[in-house]
């Protein structure tokens, strides 16, 4: 048996990647999940931190200031298509984490990501997705440090999911209470892209359009305002839920009530058709690169300008002010002159019937 | 898009709601039929520049509402048989039935998707020889040509697996219903545009001249609407009662004589039960001979209790525009879309969700 079984071993070599699909054995533990991680994973990703190879990260105090207030978020990104006009599920688990880490006013340092596959999963969409999420880290200035991987049997899971978590290091203080009557409510660029993109491509629409999702880190933007000296008093990324649901929860949460003009909004053609089509509000739609931004009057021009310097927000404007009455409520001009609630959503949005 | 820029234009919107003004001298009350212009009149704020005699009431013209909710049950009962696949418009899967909605359905493991049109569900019977794809054919003459298009394509192509759970209603019956009550206070209608793309105006009419009531064709958008509301306005103030296009970029009087060939073809008129209403005689479509192999209550005869009334939802009376949503007890308190009584409050097209969405309550 034994000189059999060097024979076999001789003359099978074990395969030098991980092969074409994900089986369970890669979320095992064993040599495919070494092989996983030696030929996708540390490629991507190789840094001294994530190299030591232990359970966690033990990260430098020396990377910090002294007394420096520290950002943790964490989300799952859970994406059907994995890939869609703009981006991949890769990208998303990147931004959506450093963004929130920005929103908080912070400067995002350290990722941790978690993958869940599913059996039977290409390892090319994988390694495509790592690709992408290299690049993401890469153009946010984060290290992904530790991370881990299960693999779901077949059928359990839409191809993968993953879940970050993030740690910053907050440079500015936001917070919903420093919002104040009369500040200016900015966003950083037009609306809907994300969610129109992804409804585009999602099975059965048979929708074309030219459509890309607007994914994109955020801080880079924060940071331009920082510099520009601007005191922002709120941040928060317009992800679900869209324009409508920030600012109502925000609205609820400060007290205030907020008054936004319709024909200010930025919404391109494109995404304002395809709303018109399918039935849906761009109010309402998931963006995955844009934020609001509260701060005061006197700097929000100077705030514009500098958020206008960069590609992402390039399409930044004031688009409404913080009424000094109390109230709990966000107040829409529309384009027609009509004045309306613009109220949060319930459920999900659904295509209308006609 | 044009629709996005000219019919919008905040300019002519002011315009058109000074002739409003200037050409009511007496209180009127109109209703609108369809849902769509329900929700375009609150989302725009319509209603806020008409003067205060002239009353907007809101038509049955919702297809997710008068939907009944023993055909809910159904569609529900047979999305939970094994093999089947479900497709539906998007609007109609957060819709109550008795108890549960699609939704439920499909957090309980049903395959149910959403498909934007019913040829992509014939698609997916194609491509799935071994499942049973059913099509929630819901909705009034707009879709029933669409609808009627998958029925026929899929007998063409002689396909076992599919079949079509009909809904189909139709505008001017409901129309006859409500001018016929004793309760009727609508003295002018702004009639659906695109059911009237289909279906042309020529039975409206007839609504005209045996009830003595102005109809006026109306589209979607502010300017379409205020139009349709002057032209209704004018007509009663110079007391006719004649039927008039406003909608003259998309409506024909006969309206599309292919797409009213393809209904022809595949349906029949039949009684329908109108949800919170009842039964309206000859008021909606169903399958012809012919095609009724395509028919999923004969295909899955699922017994179906019928489900008791809410008797805190006036679905009924905000239907035939008896009661504004507002006036309704249970509005905003315990029926809300995220807790809905009836389907007026989930639809895209319900008026209540409508006042709700839109901050009327």
């Amino acid at each position: 048996m034994a000189a059999a079984d060097s024979e076999f071993v001789l003359h099978c070599p074990v395969p030098a990647d991980p092969g074409d699909r994900i089986v369970l054995a890669h979320g095992g533990g064993g040599k495919l999940s070494q092989r996983l991680f030696e030929h996708v994973f540390h490629p991507a990703f190789s840094n001294p931190l994530l190299d030591q190879r232990h359970d966690g990260a033990v990260l430098p105090a020396a990377a910090f200031q002294a007394l420096a207030d520290l950002a943790f978020s964490t989300d799952s990104y859970v994406v059907k298509p994995l890939v869609f006009p703009g981006g991949n599920i890769g990208d998303l688990a990147v931004h959506g984490t450093v963004n929130d880490l920005a929103m908080c006013g912070a400067r995002p340092m350290y990722l941790s990501c978690a993958f869940i596959l599913e059996e039977g999963l290409p390892v090319a969409t994988l390694r495509a997705v790592v690709e992408s999420m290299r690049r993401a880290a890469e153009r946010a200035q984060v290290l992904l440090v530790t991370g881990d991987t299960k693999v779901v049997d077949y059928g359990k899971a839409d191809g993968m999911f993953i879940t970050t978590a993030g740690v910053g290091q907050v440079c500015h203080p936001v917070a919903a209470s420093r919002i104040q009557p009369g500040d200016a409510i900015v966003v950083s660029g037009d609306l809907g892209a994300h969610g129109m993109a992804i409804l585009s491509v999602r099975e059965g629409l048979e929708f074309e359009s030219p459509i890309v999702s607007d994914t994109a880190p955020l801080w880079p933007c924060v940071e331009a305002l920082l510099k520009a000296h601007i005191d922002v008093h709120c941040l928060r990324d317009l992800t679900r839920g869209g324009l409508s649901s920030a600012l109502n929860e925000l609205a609820q949460t400060r007290g205030l009530i907020f008054q936004i003009e319709e024909s200010l909004i930025p919404v391109t053609g494109p995404v304002r058709s395809a709303c018109e089509l399918f039935g849906l509000d761009p109010l309402y739609v998931a963006n995955e690169g844009r934020f609001v931004a509260f701060l005061p009057a006197a700097e929000a021009q100077k705030a514009v300008d500098a958020l206008k310097s960069l590609d992402v927000s390039q399409q930044a404007t004031i688009i409404g002010f913080v009424s000094d009455e109390p109230g709990h409520s966000v107040h829409l001009r529309t384009a027609t002159g009509g004045l309306r609630i613009l109220q949060m959503l319930s459920g999900e949005q659904l295509p209308r019937i006609c | 898009m044009k629709l996005l820029t000219d019919y919008r234009k905040t300019s002519t919107v002011a315009q058109l709601a000074r002739a409003i003004q200037c050409a009511a001298t007496r209180p009127w009350t109109l209703m609108e039929i369809c849902g769509g212009q329900t929700h375009s009149i609150l989302k725009f704020g319509l209603d806020q520049m008409l003067p205060p005699g002239l009353t907007l009431v809101h038509g049955p013209g919702c297809p997710v509402c008068v939907t009944p909710a023993e055909l809910i049950d159904k569609a529900i009962a047979i999305a939970l048989q094994p093999r089947v696949i479900f497709c539906s418009f998007g609007d109609m899967l957060r819709v109550p039935g008795s108890k549960h909605s699609l939704l439920d359905a499909k957090a309980s493991g049903a395959d149910v998707r959403v498909v934007y049109s019913p040829l992509d569900a014939v698609k997916l019977a194609r491509e799935n020889p071994q499942r049973e794809v059913v099509f929630f054919a819901v909705g009034f003459e707009t879709t029933a040509p669409a609808n009627a298009m998958a029925a026929w394509q899929a007998s063409q192509d002689k396909l076992s697996n599919f079949s079509l759970l009909v809904a189909q209603m139709l505008v001017p019956p409901a129309m006859r219903q409500i001018l016929s009550s004793p309760n009727c206070r609508v003295q002018g209608f702004l009639a659906p545009g695109h059911v009237c793309t289909v279906e042309g105006y020529v039975e409206y009419e007839r609504l005209a001249a045996s009830f003595h009531v102005p109809i006026v064709v109306t589209g979607f958008e502010p300017v379409d609407l205020l139009e349709g509301i002057l032209m209704v306005v004018r007509q009663l103030e110079s007391g006719r009662a004649d039927v008039e296009n406003q909608y003259v970029r998309v409506v024909r009087r006969e309206g599309n004589p292919a797409a009213r060939a393809v209904v022809q073809e595949v349906f029949e008129v039949s009684d329908r039960h109108w949800r919170g209403v009842g039964l309206i005689p000859s008021s909606g479509l169903r399958l012809r001979e012919a095609y009724r192999h395509l028919d999923a209550e004969l295909r899955f005869p699922a017994a179906v209790t019928p489900a008791p009334r809410s008797e805190l939802c006036l679905v009924g009376l905000v239907l035939q525009g008896l009661m504004k949503p507002s006036e309704c007890p249970a509005f905003g308190k315990s029926c809300t879309p995220d807790q809905p009584l009836g389907a007026p409050m989930v639809s895209s097209e319900g008026a209540c969700s409508a006042y709700y969405l839109y901050g009327r309550g």
